[in-house]
């Protein structure tokens, strides 16, 4: 789950990483009382999405006055903000966060994160933050720094020392890193975090680090240990579909595409993705079903395809283990088929348990569906079906 | 022959009396698996399926001396499992269970440290050497005894390798999956030492996906130890949707994980054959070890 970036900054703030003094507002007028009340003469008025590369987008905007500060809010709230990372699409701006402007010495780049080639949680650091950080480590990738944190002893106290110090930072500037260091581990573990990435940290010629734009991330896995997580949640920042998606427990992302794809299993989805463009074909999107799906979430994700206007034609891949059959698969289709079926063609690739009683079973119900004898018939006949060849 | 599991290997059940490890552990029975006990806490002294039940991991080796546990216990409560049996040091720990917290598996993965133990999962379908031994959720039947190893991060893929090799009558050696999780156990590199020293392993197929860095850091040893058997691969994820999530898998491609074309670049430089899509696994090995 992503956290906004008030409420991360909120969190890490009470684990004593500083940042700017601020306040969430959903209205202009809200945005220039809370300018007031922060006081100064400088501020920053920031769009609250689900999405980076916003400063690039018109997303975050300086201003000198709360009537600076409210105008800038006017223009953001309720708009969709198109960043390079929310598709074409972009995101409606619902809150604004308005914050004092702070002196920057220099930016750094700071994040804690899982590294998956070690299996531990690592810390990776640049002397050179900013918006432009993900070009400069594709171009110099030797000067982004990593340490890694042994979870029996926590991080470690010298090592950070060190982390400072190669970052360029010395007398308080080092000892703000470290105590900052020691504040995003300790958010990051208690928290379940995934992500903790602050860019840029701004370094005050003072000697203090603050945090002028954080990205959090938390382990959707671990909130059965976290009640608390229920008021972050922002439904508004995901998509109807994958809403719709999320209750049926369904992996889902819309493609481009006219063949609705549903398949037991994310990595072979992947790979019937591949197969359908071999073929000369284009999936219309990604859903995974999981292994402990019922046949009304079955069902509810193949009307989700079925719903669809692009989709011409839809694939079902199933091969049932242990816990997945494939006659549950088989309940599913027949279901979605006889309530919101009937327009496209529908191909069925069945594999592994419960093979012959889902084919049985479709038949047998009169659902009709054109059985795929494997991966590559089952590509080739949702290609051909889609340009209208079935 | 095989690696990891065979006919003679001892198998606990963690979680046993739950409703999906009973019906798991009668079909590993059905299939032959020797199982001989169960751990669940609360139900230590009663028995499930004519097999003891114990309550701690340390009574169930104690008392049936087990080589590998099956670790089927809900996700909140796996980590913990998986900790109980590398520390009782059963040499193989199988978790098949998903959507364990990631900061879990990091505690997990520092148990395994200097442990004697090897673990595959979480998040796995498990391990089988056909007609010896099976623990996981896989479905037996596609699964013929023969020579080709098979390792994988997804299941499902995993399962259409094996239906392929059968077909092709070629057969399995033993069908392993490391789990799609971002922090796990036994990786790419494990299975292929286990395979290349396997006397009934003629070839291997390596299964990757998507995100992280396994399969880059697969071909780096296949780089490195001039594998003595064909090696097979196919990774999936050429024409993934484009992630519109933010930071996280930005912030992962920005600090060196691979595209599906860099993984596969980087797997047939270290002299692996790419299967050319997820249908041609099997025929590709077929080639490979000079059938037609």
């Amino acid at each position: 789950m992503n956290l906004h970036e008030y409420q991360a900054k909120e969190l890490l703030k009470q684990y004593g990483v500083a940042v700017p003094p601020g306040a969430v507002a959903s209205t202009a007028d809200e945005a220039a009382a809370a300018a007031k009340e922060l006081g100064g003469d400088s501020f920053v008025v920031k769009a609250q999405v689900h999405a980076g590369g916003r400063g690039k987008a018109g997303g975050v905007k300086m201003a000198a006055s709360p009537k600076d500060v409210a105008e800038a809010a006017a223009k953001m709230l309720g708009r969709r903000l198109v960043t390079a990372q929310t598709g074409a699409e972009g995101k409606e701006v619902r809150r604004v966060y308005v914050e004092k402007a702070c002196d920057v010495a220099k930016e750094i780049y700071l994040a804690a994160l899982v590294d998956r080639s070690l299996g531990r949680v690592a810390f990776l650091a640049s002397a050179e933050g900013g918006a432009d950080i993900e070009e400069a480590a594709a171009r110099t990738p030797g000067k982004i720094l990593k340490l890694s944190v042994d979870p029996e002893t926590g991080l470690d106290d010298d090592d950070a020392r060190k982390m400072a110090a190669d970052l360029g930072l010395t007398g308080m500037q080092a000892d703000a890193a470290r105590s900052a260091m020691t504040a995003m581990y300790k958010a990051f573990i208690e928290n379940d975090a995934s992500l903790i990435e602050i860019n840029p940290m701004a370094v005050t010629a003072k000697g203090d680090l603050i945090a002028l734009d954080v990205k959090m991330i938390v382990d959707d896995n671990a909130l059965h240990r976290h009640p608390e997580w229920e008021k972050l949640w922002d439904e508004a920042e995901v998509d109807a579909e994958e809403i719709e998606a999320r209750r049926f427990e369904l992996n889902y992302v819309p493609m481009d595409g006219d063949i609705g794809v549903m398949v037991t299993g994310a990595g072979l989805a992947l790979g019937i993705l591949d197969l359908i463009k071999d073929r000369g074909g284009n999936a219309a999107d990604f859903m995974d079903v999981r292994p402990v799906a019922t046949r009304e979430q079955v069902a509810g994700g193949i009307k989700m395809l079925f719903a669809n206007p692009k989709v011409k034609a839809v694939l079902v891949v199933a091969i049932g283990g242990g816990v997945l059959r494939c006659d549950t698969i088989a309940e599913g289709i027949a279901l979605a088929c006889k309530e919101a079926g009937g327009h496209v063609p529908v191909i069925v690739r069945a594999a592994g348990t419960a093979k012959e009683l889902a084919e049985l079973a479709l038949r047998n119900q009169g659902v009709d569906v054109i059985f795929a004898d494997d991966l590559a018939d089952a590509a080739d006949k949702a290609v051909a079906a889609a340009k209208g060849k079935a | 022959m095989g690696i990891l599991v065979d006919g003679g290997t001892k198998v606990i059940c963690q979680g046993l009396t739950g409703a999906t490890a009973t019906r798991l552990t009668e079909r590993a029975i059905a299939y032959g698996t020797r199982m001989v006990g169960g751990v669940v806490p609360g139900k230590g002294g009663t028995s499930h399926l004519h097999l003891p039940v114990f309550e701690t991991v340390a009574e169930a080796v104690d008392a049936t001396k087990p080589d590998a546990s099956a670790v089927f216990v809900p996700p909140a409560h796996a980590a913990d499992a998986m900790i109980e049996a590398i520390e009782a040091e059963i040499p193989l720990v199988v978790c098949v269970s998903e959507r364990v917290p990631v900061l879990d598996m990091v505690r997990v993965k520092r148990a395994l440290e200097g442990s004697k133990s090897r673990l595959i999962g979480a998040n796995s379908q498990g391990v089988i050497t056909p007609d010896a031994c099976k623990i996981g959720v896989m479905p037996e039947r596609p699964h013929t005894a023969g020579r080709v190893g098979i390792v994988s991060r997804s299941a499902t893929l995993n399962y259409e390798a094996v239906d392929q090799t059968t077909n092709v009558h070629l057969g399995q050696s033993t069908s392993v999956g490391i789990g799609g999780d971002p922090v796990y156990g036994m990786d790419f590199i494990d299975c292929l030492e286990l395979f290349f020293a396997d006397d009934a392993t003629e070839g291997v197929i390596l299964i990757g996906e998507i995100g992280g860095t396994a399969e880059e850091e697969a071909a780096e040893f296949l780089k490195r130890e001039k594998s003595p058997k064909p090696v097979v691969a196919y990774v999936a994820g050429l024409n993934a949707p484009t992630d519109r999530r933010m930071g996280h898998a930005g912030t992962v491609d920005v600090f060196g994980a691979g595209s599906a074309a860099a993984k596969i670049e980087a797997l047939e430089s270290a002299g692996a054959i790419i299967a050319p899509d997820a249908s041609a696994m099997g025929i590709t090995m077929r080639r490979a070890l000079g059938g037609r």
